[in-house]
C-alpha cells in the first residue's frame, strides 16, 4: 500500500509535469542520490570502480546521448564510437595545449566540439532516413577512426600513435593519470552523469523534446504543424553528440588513461552503446541507466559465474556472452522495443494496483 | 444568403447572421501534376475571413492535393497562392504553419508514441519561443512558458471534452477520439485558417454531430476561418457557407450549398455521368 498516487493530487501544471510525480519515487530518487554521493565513495575499491561503477557511469552518458538521437528523434546512428573518439581526442589536444585550464572545462569543450562534428555528420539526415542514414553514420565512424589514426597532429606525433592523459587535478585531487584514486574517478563521472541526466530530462520534457518525438513519430505531419525539421534533427544530433563526446573524453581521461583509437573507439563501441539503448529502452532516461547497467554488469556476472563458479574456459565464457547479448537484442526488439524501462513501468503499474489486480 | 458583392474586401452576411469578411486566401489558376497525372488543373477560388468553406468531389478529384498545396506540402507547377493580400512565395510547410495555417489529415497523422496532452502541446510548436539553453536548465523562462502553454492546451482539452484521455497514449484511443485529438492539435496553434481533411470520415452519426458542433463552435467562438473536405453532403449543407466542387482535378462548381446542388455539372459528376 506504500506505492500509491491516490491522495497525491497535483494543484499546478508544473507539479503535474514533474520528473517523479509519485512521492515514493521521489523519495527513492533522493535516497539513491544520497547513497551515490555520500556512501559509495567511502566503500568503493579499485575492483568495483574499474570493473563496474566507472564504466557504468560513463556509458550512461553515452547511452543518454544516443537515446536522444535514436529513441527520441528516431534518427539511427552507428557513429557513436567515432563521436566518442572526437571527445577523447579533443580533450587530449586541449589538455596538452592548455595545461593550466581545468580538466572539467576541457571535457565540456570536448563535448561542444563533438556536438559540432555530430551536427556536421547529421546533415545527411535532412535528406535520408532509416537504413541509409545508418550507413552514412557508419561512414562517419570509419572516417573518424581513420582520421585519428592517420593524422599525427591528433596524437601529438607520439611514436606509439596512442594518446595518454597527463596527470590533472580537480580541487587538488588527482582525477587522471596513474596516481588516481578509485573514489575520485567515480566522483568525477558521477557528477557528469547527474548533470547530463538532468539536462537530458529537461530537454526531453519541453518543446524541443516534443519536436524530436514528432519527427520520430511522423516527420511529414510534424513539419506541417510547424516543426522545423532542420532544427529538430540538427539539435538532436548536436545534443546527442555533446553527451557522447563527454563520455568519450571521460573514458579516455578518467577511466583508461591511454587510448589507441581503433581498439577503443571502433565499430564495436558503436554497437555496444546501441545495444544499451535498445535493451534499456528507446526514448527513456531511466532506460539509459538500466541498459548501461545491464551491459556492464552482465559480462562481469557471467565471468564470475561461468569462469569462477563453473570452471569454464575464459574464451568459451566470452563467446557465450555474445550469444546471450544477441539473443536478448532479438527478444527485446521483437517483444519489448521499450526495453527494461517498459518492464519496470509494467511492474510498477502492477504494484500500484496490488493487492487488487483490477 | 444575400447577394455577393464583387468587392472582395467587403464580405457578405450569412443567413444565420454571421458577418463574413474579405478574402483571406486566394488560389489563382493552380495546376499540380504528378508526372503524367494532373491532380489539379487550373483551379481558382477564394476563402474569406470567418467563413466555413467546403471542398467536395468524388474520390481522386484532387481535394486533398489542394489542401496540400495550401499547406505548402505540394508545390504547384502553375498558379499563385495569395494569403492576406500578398502573393506567397514557395514555402516550406513549417513556415506556412507559422503564418497561422493549421490542419488535420485524411488518414490520422497523430504522434503515436506520445500522449494526448503531448500531441496537443506539440500543436503549440509555432507559439513557443524559449531557447535550447533555457530548456536545458529548465529554470525561469522555459518552465514558465511550458506552464502558460499548458494552460491554453487544457482549455482546448476542456473545449473538446477529452479530459479523461489527457494522459493516454494516442495509439490506444478509438478512431473517433483520435480524430478529435487531431483537431485539438490543430486548434492548439490558434490558427487563422484551419484546414480539415474529411474530419468526419468513418464516424457514426453521433460522432459526426459532435464533430459538426465542434467545427461550428470553433468558427463561432474563435472566429477561425475553416476550409474542409467532406463527403457527407448532409453535413456540408448544414455547416458550410460556400462550396467548391472538384472532379478529375477540375473545378466544376462554386457557390452556396444550394447553388452547387442545383448545378447540372455537379449532379452529373455525383451521379457518375461518363466524361466524354
Ligand atoms: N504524392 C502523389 N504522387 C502521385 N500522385 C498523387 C499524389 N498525391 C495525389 N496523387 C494523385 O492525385 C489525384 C488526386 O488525389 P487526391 O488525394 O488529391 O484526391 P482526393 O480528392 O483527396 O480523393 P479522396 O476523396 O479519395 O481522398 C489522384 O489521382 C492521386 O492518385
Ligand atoms: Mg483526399
Amino acid at each position: 500500500m506504500l506505492y500509491r498516487e491516490a491522495g497525491d493530487y497535483k494543484t499546478t501544471y508544473a507539479k503535474d509535469n514533474q520528473t517523479f510525480p509519485i512521492k515514493f519515487d521521489r523519495v527513492a530518487y533522493y535516497v539513491l542520490l544520497f547513497v551515490a554521493f555520500c556512501v559509495v565513495p567511502f566503500f568503493i575499491n579499485d575492483y568495483w570502480a574499474n570493473a563496474v561503477l566507472v564504466p557504468f557511469l560513463i556509458y550512461v552518458i553515452a547511452t543518454l546521448g544516443l537515446n536522444i538521437l535514436i529513441g527520441y528523434c528516431g534518427q539511427l546512428s552507428l557513429g557513436t564510437g567515432g563521436f566518442m573518439a572526437v571527445g577523447a581526442y579533443s580533450s587530449y589536444k586541449l589538455m596538452t595545449s592548455f595545461p593550466d585550464v581545468s580538466i572539467i572545462i576541457h571535457i565540456l569543450i570536448a563535448g561542444v566540439i563533438t556536438a559540432a562534428v555530430g551536427m556536421l555528420f547529421g546533415l545527411p539526415s535532412l535528406r535520408i532516413k532509416g537504413f541509409y542514414l545508418a550507413v552514412a553514420t557508419l561512414a562517419a565512424q570509419f572516417f573518424l577512426v581513420w582520421l585519428f589514426n592517420r593524422v599525427p597532429w591528433f596524437y601529438n606525433y607520439s611514436a606509439s600513435g596512442q594518446i595518454s592523459a597527463p596527470e590533472r587535478t580537480v580541487f587538488g585531487i588527482n582525477v587522471t593519470g596513474p596516481n588516481v584514486d578509485a573514489w575520485a574517478q567515480y566522483m568525477v563521472c558521477l557528477v557528469f552523469v547527474v548533470a547530463c541526466a538532468w539536462l537530458a530530462r529537461n530537454l526531453t520534457r519541453g518543446n524541443l523534446g516534443r519536436s524530436w518525438m514528432a519527427i520520430r513519430d511522423m516527420d511529414i505531419a510534424a513539419e506541417i504543424i510547424g516543426v522545423n525539421p532542420l532544427k529538430a534533427k540538427l539539435t538532436a544530433f548536436g545534443v546527442s553528440s555533446f553527451f557522447i563526446g563527454i563520455a568519450g573524453a571521460l573514458l579516455f581521461t578518467v577511466y583508461l588513461g591511454a587510448v589507441e583509437v581503433g581498439e577503443v573507439f571502433g565499430i564495436s563501441k558503436s554497437f555496444l552503446v546501441l545495444f544499451m539503448v535498445i535493451i534499456g529502452g528507446l526514448g527513456s532516461i531511466f532506460g539509459s541507466f538500466a541498459g548501461a547497467a545491464f551491459m556492464v554488469l552482465m559480462p562481469v556476472l557471467l565471468k564470475n559465474v561461468l569462469v569462477g563458479g563453473m570452471g569454464w574456459p575464459t574464451d568459451v565464457a566470452a563467446h557465450f556472452q555474445f550469444v546471450i547479448v544477441g539473443g536478448l537484442i532479438v527478444v527485446f526488439l521483437i517483444m519489448e522495443p521499450h526495453g527494461l524501462a517498459q518492464l519496470w513501468r509494467v511492474a510498477k503499474e502492477k504494484l500500484r494496483l496490488w493487492p487488487f489486480p483490477h | 444568403m444575400n447577394e455577393m458583392t464583387d468587392n472582395s474586401t467587403v464580405g457578405y452576411m450569412t443567413d444565420d447572421g454571421r458577418q463574413i469578411g474579405g478574402t483571406m486566401m486566394e488560389m489563382k489558376n493552380i495546376t499540380l501534376r504528378f508526372g503524367g497525372v494532373v491532380a489539379i488543373e487550373d483551379i481558382s477560388f477564394d476563402i474569406r475571413e470567418g467563413e466555413i468553406r467546403a471542398i467536395i468531389g468524388p474520390n481522386g478529384a484532387g481535394k486533398s492535393s489542394m489542401l496540400n498545396v495550401i499547406s505548402g506540402f505540394y508545390h504547384p507547377q502553375e498558379g499563385e497562392v495569395w494569403f492576406h493580400g500578398e502573393k506567397r512565395p514557395t514555402m516550406r510547410p513549417y513556415k506556412v504553419a507559422q503564418q497561422g495555417i493549421a490542419r488535420t489529415f485524411q488518414n490520422i497523422a497523430l504522434f503515436k508514441g506520445m500522449s494526448t496532452l503531448d500531441n496537443i502541446m506539440t500543436g503549440r510548436m509555432t507559439q513557443m519561443k524559449s531557447s535550447l539553453l533555457s530548456q536545458a536548465i529548465w529554470f525561469g523562462k522555459a518552465a514558465k512558458e511550458e506552464a502558460e502553454h499548458r494552460q491554453k492546451v487544457e482549455e482546448i482539452i476542456d473545449f473538446l471534452e477529452i479530459q479523461a484521455i489527457r494522459k493516454t497514449p494516442v495509439g490506444r484511443l478509438p478512431y473517433g477520439m483520435q480524430k478529435r485529438v487531431e483537431l485539438g492539435r490543430a486548434l492548439a496553434a490558434e490558427p487563422k485558417l484551419l484546414l480539415l481533411d474529411e474530419p468526419m470520415a468513418g464516424m457514426n452519426v453521433e460522432e459526426k454531430e459532435d464533430m459538426s458542433r465542434f467545427i461550428l463552435d470553433v468558427n463561432d467562438e474563435f472566429g477561425t476561418t475553416i476550409a474542409l473536405i467532406e463527403h457527407d453532403m448532409g453535413v456540408v449543407m448544414d455547416i458550410s457557407d460556400r462550396v467548391v466542387v472538384m472532379d478529375y482535378g477540375k473545378k466544376i462548381g462554386d457557390g452556396t450549398p444550394a447553388e452547387v446542388l442545383a448545378n447540372q455539372d455537379v449532379i452529373d459528376a455525383y451521379l457518375g455521368v461518363s466524361h466524354d
